[in-house]
């Protein structure tokens, strides 16, 4: 009978954790894989207008933004709350858009120059007048392809 | 006496250095998913030559909208809903070429359809400065949705395909990129958009 020991009778095992890290790194996978890392602090509040007939847009690396809407809430008291443009960081004005223009070519491959693309984020309420002079100052800098960004939506209303 | 079996690696701390690294990404990165319209703008005027060549009233479907984002499509106002519907009747056009109201026809080299008479159509925009960007998005969206729709019928009448399907394979098969040359060439896509007006401050 000394040969078999008495085998402890109940006692649910305890939940096997090791699985724990694994479905963690997976999430951690999924976001490093699909968020990039954000280089920009938003200064101006910008909610992106919807609509349908919208295309992804390709090779990130070659696409610059241009950010026009009312400065955040922190800065209104120091900037007021006419729609402002902003370019990396720092307010500017439309004259600093063919040196952004200028400077964002010389930091890409001259091959790929002609396939870069500057994307306007333009808060939804923002005035066509301020939008139309950054679109004539890219036009000048012979920044041609642009995109409108937007949010995706299924049907537009009016 | 049997070795003992080595404990096993408390994965409890593993769990905290992964959520640790978790909640940084979480932190640092944005998940822009970025889409947007794409276009392209016409090149810069260095200074008017000579006056470019008068276009005439009925190749072209003026869509104005004012600093109240009003809509006045050809003389009349609209809502954004039927602005597309408005626009593919336009570019469509009459297939003969006679309705004295529809734009003009001029033969044209087109691949694989060979001569034939394609719309002089041209889609003109004119904002205020006042109008909102939501506003002018709208619209540019709904004329890009004509555009579409039009081509995308014509492809699936003329070729039995949609038009993602020419542009997925245009790269793979010539016959695709010329089909969708073809229709590329039957509808341009031309919006002209004016200097905003500055009507009232």
């Amino acid at each position: 009978m000394s040969k078999f020991k008495k085998k402890k009778s109940g006692g649910i095992p305890a939940v096997n954790t090791a699985a724990l890290p694994d479905i963690v790194f997976m999430l951690l996978f999924f976001f490093m894989v699909t968020t990039v890392m954000r280089e920009v602090t938003l200064k101006v509040k910008v909610v992106t207008p919807q609509a349908t007939e919208v295309n992804k847009l390709e090779r990130k690396s070659l696409v610059s933004y241009i950010y026009i809407g009312e400065p955040t809430d922190l800065l209104q008291a120091q900037f007021g709350t006419a729609d402002r443009i902003q370019l990396n960081d720092a307010f500017a004005t439309k004259k600093d858009i063919i040196p952004f223009v200028e400077g964002e070519r010389e930091q890409t491959d001259p091959a790929e120059v002609p396939l870069m693309t500057f994307s306007i984020k333009a808060d939804m309420e923002a005035e066509m007048g301020i939008v139309t002079d950054v679109k004539q100052e890219l036009r000048k800098a012979n920044a041609l392809k642009i995109n409108y960004s937007t949010k995706k939506t299924d049907k537009i209303v009016d | 006496m049997a070795r003992r079996a080595s404990p096993e690696i408390n994965a409890g701390s593993m769990a905290d250095i992964a959520f640790l690294l978790l909640i940084f990404f979480l932190v640092t990165t944005t998940m822009d998913v970025d889409t947007g319209l794409t276009r392209k703008l016409p090149p810069p005027i260095e200074e008017e030559m000579e006056k470019p060549p008068e276009v005439k009233e009925r190749n072209v479907f003026q869509v104005l909208v004012n600093a109240n984002n009003d809509l006045l499509v050809e003389g009349e106002p609209i809502l954004v809903t039927q602005l597309r519907e408005a626009a593919k009747e336009f570019i469509i056009g009459d297939p003969t070429f006679t309705d004295e109201s529809m734009p003009e026809g001029r033969p044209t080299d087109v691949p694989l359809l060979g001569r034939i008479m394609v719309s002089k159509q041209i889609v003109s925009l004119q904002n205020d400065r006042g109008t909102s960007y939501e506003m002018y998005i709208k619209v540019q969206n709904e004329l890009v949705g004509a555009y579409n729709d039009v081509r995308n019928e014509y492809a699936q009448r003329k070729f039995e395909k949609t038009m993602q399907e020419l542009e997925a394979g245009a790269e793979d098969s010539e016959l695709f990129d010329n089909q969708l040359d073809a229709v590329k060439k039957v509808y341009p896509q031309r919006i002209s958009e004016a200097e905003p007006k500055n009507v009232g401050e």
